[in-house]
């Protein structure tokens, strides 16, 4: 996850750098452009991290189509046990879902867009030396944070066959969500993951909350 | 009455519903945002087919993935199904998955866990794969 510092704290963390070996890339950067500095922390926090995908913006049916593709290719070249690729495929499909329709702009808007913009996000996958994760963030209404929690504290604290009992029991009762999801997501996304959910929630203003989900899928 | 054809997309299955021989098909992906408005068209032609159905109805599906939200419509399908059978009429689902997919054929065992259909699970052999 990238976190921006500003320029005068920035500290070379790649290995040249704690080699003590001055990096001499950054002679080259004026001091003004604090920016050209956050591209080297950037692409290094993203290399130590092994993040294979990140976004950050609106999404829309094209681009959702377009990042799981990336995804896809990306994983038929590193990842050979076809049972894993496809969980971590299901598990991105679902959480791209999420961003996708539970998702409320701040009434201020963000940096990004206003209010009524359509709906924006963060997502990130990230592998992992037995596995990979795969991250969310979105902003979402403050008066959904506690069923929402009241779901995920649930799910966590089911073990497998149970989860798949109640997973059952929510697709026959054959009602819709508002978004159109049968509210099975989050109970899929435990059972492909066969890992607890992590999740966090930041109140953002008196509507809303930012929401973010990390879901691990172990080989 | 017509047959329903859609071709497969990256997001949407295959789908191929002949009212003549009662074979129907499901093939592919179904992972779109909105799943209702894809499988409308589906349930409303499975509403009429219900009224003058084949004495014997297939729904083969085999898919490689589908979202949460499609397998709430995916058991929609299912239950229009029902109500065929109920009708006197033989219906049955081929559920077709992969050899190492045990995801897939969990999926299968539980819609056939929920509905009353005779549903078969089947594995799709190597030399089959990606066969239409």
């Amino acid at each position: 996850m990238y976190h921006g510092r500003r320029v005068d704290n920035y500290v070379d963390n790649s290995p040249r750098g704690r080699s003590g070996t001055p990096n001499r890339r950054l002679f080259f950067v004026h001091p003004r452009c604090s920016m050209l500095h956050k591209v080297h922390e950037l692409h290094d926090v993203l290399e130590r991290q092994r993040v294979m995908l990140s976004f950050k913006g609106p999404l829309s049916p094209d681009l959702v189509t377009a990042l799981l593709a990336v995804a896809e290719r990306k994983l038929v070249l590193i990842e050979s046990d076809q049972r894993t690729r496809k969980r971590v495929f299901n598990v991105l499909v679902e959480c791209l879902q999420n961003l996708y329709h539970h998702n409320v702009r701040p009434q201020q808007g963000t940096e990004e867009g206003r209010p009524s913009d359509g709906p924006t996000g963060v997502v990130m996958i990230a592998c992992l030396d037995d596995g990979y994760q795969v991250l969310t963030g979105n902003f979402m209404a403050g008066a959904d944070v506690d069923r929402l929690k009241d779901l995920l504290d649930r799910i966590n604290a089911l073990p497998p066959d149970a989860l798949r009992d109640f997973y059952r029991q929510r697709l026959a009762d054959g009602t819709y969500t508002k978004s159109g999801g049968g509210g099975l997501g989050m109970i899929d996304m435990a059972r492909k993951s066969g890992a607890k959910l992590e999740y966090g929630f930041v109140p953002y203003d008196k509507d809303s909350a930012f929401f973010s989900l990390n879901v691990n899928v172990t080989t | 009455m017509a047959s329903l054809f859609l071709e497969g997309t990256p997001k949407t299955p295959l789908v191929k519903f002949d009212p003549e021989t009662g074979l129907l098909e499901l093939k592919g992906r179904s992972i779109p945002e909105n799943s209702i408005d894809f499988y409308k068209p589906l349930t409303d032609w499975l509403d009429k087919y219900a009224r003058a159905p084949r004495p014997r109805t297939v729904l083969h599906v085999q898919l490689e993935y589908f979202n949460t939200s499609s397998s709430k419509c995916i058991l929609d399908l299912f239950k229009k199904l029902e109500g065929v059978r109920a009708t006197g009429n033989e219906v049955s689902v081929h559920w077709h998955y992969e050899v190492d997919d045990e995801d897939m054929l969990e999926a299968g065992e539980d819609y056939a866990g929920i509905i009353n259909i005779p549903f078969k699970l089947i594995q799709i052999e190597e030399g089959e794969r990606g066969k239409s």
